[in-house]
C-alpha cells in the first residue's frame, strides 16, 4: 500500500514536487533562523553579561541611578569586604571587581608633548593576580591582535582600531588623562603592550584594558570599585536563582538609608535585554508556532489546489466503491511521505547554511559601527541540539495538518452527483 | 504756566528715556569692571561634591582675553598642576606623569578638577560686548539690589553658551546672577555672586557660586583671595616652557 502510494507520488511529479519544495524551503528557513537567532541573541546576552552586567551586579545606590554614565565619584567603597562576604555566602559563584572609566589616551612626542590623542572607554579588571578569572571570562587572549598580555604593573591593552588611529605600536608609552574618584585630574603613564579586537563595535572603538590595581592608583580608588559582578557556574544564567540572591542581598541592605550603600541587580533588569532574554527562552516555541501556522496555511492551499486537480480521480475512486475514509487516509499517508522528505531535505539544507554562518560568520561591522549595544560585529550562527529537530516535526505536522484540512472536501462529495460530474 | 507744563510734557520723557542705558552700554560698563590688560590673582575653589568637599588654591596670570596661565598651589595631590591658554588652545601639565597634555575637542566641555566649571568656562575671557547682543527685559530686585534683567544672545559662533540671562546691579554694574543656556534653550549652568568688593575703581566678585545644573553635585564656590590689575607679567609665563618650570 505504502509502496503503491510512494510510486504514485514519484510518477506524478505535480502531486509531490510543489508540496516537497514548500516544506523543504520552510524547514530550511526555520532551521537556519533558529541557529542564526541562537547565535546572535546568545552572543549579545553572553557578551553583555561578560562585559557589562555580569549575571548579578552590585553598585552603590547613587551609582546605580546613573550607571550608564559610569559615575566613579559614586563608586562603592570597602569592596574587599563585600566581595569576601559574597564569596563566602555564594562560593559556587565567581565574583569580580570592575572599574569602568572614560578619559583621553594621550601619546607623547619626543619632548613629552601631545603627538596624538583619542577618547577611551576603559575597564579596570584583575589582570595580574594568579587566580584571576578575568582573562578567560573576557576572552582576552583570543582577542589579542598584536603584542602580548600585560604581565607587569603599568602595562595596558588598547583596541586595535584605536592603536591604528593613534599610530601607536605595542611597547610605546601613553598617558591616561581622566579624573580621580574625588574629581581631581588624574594623569598616569602606561605602556601599551598589546592591541585587542573583541568583535563588538562598542568596545572596538576605543577600549582600554588596565589592571585593577593600576587604575585604582591612578584614580585614587583605594578599596573602591564601580561594580562587583557575579557569574553563575559555567556561565549559565539562571534567572530564578539570580532573583533569590538579589532579594536576599537587598533585604540585608534595605534598612540603610545611605546613598552609597550597596544595591544588587540581575542581568534581566540591568541589561535592557529583558525582551531578548524572553525571546531567547521561548525561541524554539516561537519559531515552531510561526512555522506551523504559516506552513499549514500554505500547505492547506497547496492541498486544495491538488484536490481540485485530483477532483476527477477522487470522484472515480469513490464511484468505483472505495470508502471516503480510505481515500482520505491515503491522502494523509501521501502527506506523511511528502512531509518526511521535505523535512529531511530542508533540515540538511538549513543545517548546511547555518554551519557556514557558524564557521565563517558574516561581517557587519560597517553596519553597526555607531551602535551602543553589545551587538557582535561578525554575526555567527550557533547550531544546538534543538537545531537538528526544530524544523523536522513542524515540517511533518504542517504537511499532514494542511492535507487533513484540504481533504475534508472528500467527505462532502455526493455519490449521486459523481457520475454526472465524471461525464463533464 | 501752560507753556511750562507743555515744556515738561515734551522734555520729561526724553530726559527719563536718556537715563535708561542700552543693553550694549551696560555690557561695556560690565566689561570695564572685569576686563583688564593684565591681572594676577589667587583664588580658593571649593567643590561641593556628593561625597565630600574639596578645596583648592589657584594662582593665575591673565593677559587680555587671549593668554592665561594658572598653577594649583594646594592641596598636595593637585599641587604643581599648571594650565596654559594661548588663544583657543589649552595645555595642561601634570607633575604626576610629567607630561604636557593638550586639552581639545569635547574634553573642553568636561568638568575641570571635578568642579562645576568646564575648561571652556575657564577659558572664556572675552568681553561680553564683543560676543553677545543684549536686550534689556526690565528691572528686578536680586539680593536686595536693584538689577537690570538682560537677555544676551551670542553674536559669534564660538561661545560656550548660546544665550544668557543676567541680573546686573544698577549701582556697580556687576552681574549678580546669571543663567546660561544651550542653543535649544536648555538651562546648563547658573551663577550667583553674593559678595562683591571694590578695587582700583572697579567692582569685582569676591565670592561666586557656580552650579552645573546637569550634574548632581552641590555647586562650586570660587573665592577671590587677592587680585591685582594691570601688573607687569613676564613674557615667559605664557609659554609652554613655563609649564614644566
Amino acid at each position: 500500500m505504502i509502496k503503491f502510494l510512494v510510486n504514485g507520488l514519484l510518477r506524478d511529479r505535480q502531486r509531490s514536487l510543489i508540496p516537497i519544495l514548500v516544506v523543504t524551503i520552510g524547514v530550511c528557513i526555520t532551521v537556519f533562523f533558529h541557529a542564526y537567532l541562537r547565535g546572535t541573541l546568545g552572543e549579545m546576552i553572553d557578551s553583555t553579561a561578560r562585559f557589562q552586567t555580569g549575571h548579578i551586579k552590585i553598585m552603590s545606590r547613587a551609582y546605580a541611578e546613573n550607571s550608564d554614565q559610569k559615575p566613579n565619584d559614586l563608586s562603592l567603597i570597602g569592596v574587599g569586604q563585600i566581595t569576601a562576604d559574597l564569596q563566602q555566602k555564594y562560593p559556587e559563584m565567581t565574583w569580580v571587581q570592575r572599574i569602568h572609566f572614560g578619559g583621553l589616551l594621550d601619546i607623547p612626542d619626543a619632548n613629552g608633548e601631545t603627538l596624538s590623542q583619542g577618547p577611551v572607554f576603559g575597564m579596570g579588571i584583575d589582570l595580574l593576580s594568579s587566580g584571576s578569572s578575568e582573562i578567560k571570562l573576557l576572552n582576552i587572549e583570543k582577542s589579542l591582535v598584536r603584542g602580548r598580555l600585560p604581565q607587569n604593573s603599568g602595562e595596558i591593552l588598547i583596541s586595535d582600531g584605536l592603536a591604528r588611529r593613534l599610530e601607536i605600536k605595542p611597547g610605546e608609552r601613553s598617558t591616561l588623562f581622566t579624573s580621580t574618584m574625588y574629581g581631581s585630574i588624574a594623569t598616569y603613564n602606561f605602556t601599551v603592550v598589546g592591541t585587542i579586537r573583541f568583535g563588538f563595535a562598542v568596545m572596538d572603538r576605543g577600549a582600554m584594558i588596565v589592571d585593577l590595581t593600576d587604575i585604582r592608583n591612578a584614580m585614587d580608588m583605594e578599596d573602591a570599585a564601580g561594580e562587583i559582578l557575579g557569574y553563575m557556574p559555567n556561565r549559565i544564567y539562571d534567572d530564578q536563582k539570580a532573583a533569590i540572591i538579589v532579594d536576599q542581598f537587598n533585604a540585608n541592605h534595605s534598612v540603610v538609608s545611605d546613598d552609597f550603600a550597596p544595591v544588587m541587580g540581575k542581568l534581566k533588569e540591568l541589561s535592557n535585554l529583558s525582551d531578548y532574554l524572553v525571546m531567547a527562552e521561548y525561541l524554539g516555541l516561537i519559531l515552531v508556532f510561526v512555522f506551523v501556522f504559516i506552513m499549514s496555511i500554505v500547505l492547506w492551499n497547496v492541498g486544495l489546489l491538488g484536490g481540485l486537480r485530483r477532483y476527477g480521480e477522487v470522484g472515480l475512486r469513490i464511484a468505483i466503491g472505495e470508502q471516503k475514509a480510505s481515500v482520505y487516509r491515503s491522502m494523509i499517508y501521501e502527506s506523511i511521505f511528502v512531509g518526511l522528505t521535505g523535512s529531511i531535505i530542508g533540515t540538511l539544507f538549513g543545517l548546511s547554511a547555518a554551519y557556514c554562518l557558524q564557521v565563517w560568520g558574516w561581517d557587519i561591522s560597517s553596519m553597526v559601527k555607531n551602535i551602543t549595544m553589545m551587538y557582535p560585529s561578525v554575526i555567527r550562527a550557533k547550531i544546538t541540539k534543538e537545531t537538528y529537530y526544530i524544523g523536522f516535526f513542524p515540517g511533518l505536522f504542517s504537511t499532514v495538518f494542511g492535507t487533513a484540512l484540504s481533504g475534508i472536501g472528500i467527505y462532502k462529495r455526493q455519490t449521486a452527483q459523481l457520475f454526472k460530474e465524471l461525464e463533464v | 504756566m501752560k507753556k511750562i507744563l507743555l515744556g515738561l510734557m515734551i522734555f520729561l520723557p526724553i530726559s527719563v528715556w536718556s537715563q535708561i542705558p542700552t543693553g550694549r552700554e551696560i555690557l561695556i560698563k560690565m566689561d570695564q569692571n572685569t576686563i583688564a590688560e593684565n591681572r594676577c590673582a589667587t583664588y580658593t575653589m571649593v567643590v561641593r561634591g556628593r561625597r565630600r568637599d574639596r578645596t583648592m588654591t589657584i594662582k593665575s596670570w591673565v593677559k587680555g582675553s587671549e593668554k592665561s596661565f594658572s598653577e594649583y598651589l594646594a592641596p598636595a595631590r593637585e599641587k604643581g598642576t599648571k594650565m596654559l591658554k594661548l588663544r583657543d588652545q589649552l595645555w595642561m601639565y601634570s607633575p604626576q606623569s610629567d607630561r604636557i597634555i593638550r586639552i581639545a575637542g569635547h574634553m573642553l566641555r568636561q568638568s575641570m578638577m571635578g568642579s562645576d566649571f568646564s575648561y571652556e568656562d575657564m577659558m572664556e575671557d572675552r568681553s561680553l560686548k564683543d560676543t553677545y547682543n543684549a536686550e534689556i527685559m526690565g528691572s528686578e530686585n536680586f539680593l536686595a539690589k536693584d538689577c537690570w534683567v538682560i537677555n544676551l544672545t551670542a553674536k559669534v559662533k564660538d561661545v560656550a553658551y548660546y544665550s544668557r540671562k543676567i541680573w546686573v546691579d544698577k549701582e556697580n554694574m556687576l552681574a549678580l546672577r546669571e543663567d546660561r543656556f544651550a542653543k535649544g534653550g536648555k538651562l546648563l549652568k547658573t551663577a550667583e555672586i553674593p559678595e562683591v568688593f571694590q578695587i582700583n575703581q572697579r567692582w569685582y566678585p569676591k565670592r561666586m557660586i557656580f552650579k552645573d545644573v546637569l550634574s548632581k553635585g552641590k555647586g562650586t564656590e570660587l573665592i577671590v583671595d587677592s587680585i591685582e590689575f594691570d601688573v607687569e607679567i613676564p613674557k615667559h609665563i605664557f609659554s609652554k616652557a613655563s609649564l614644566r618650570r
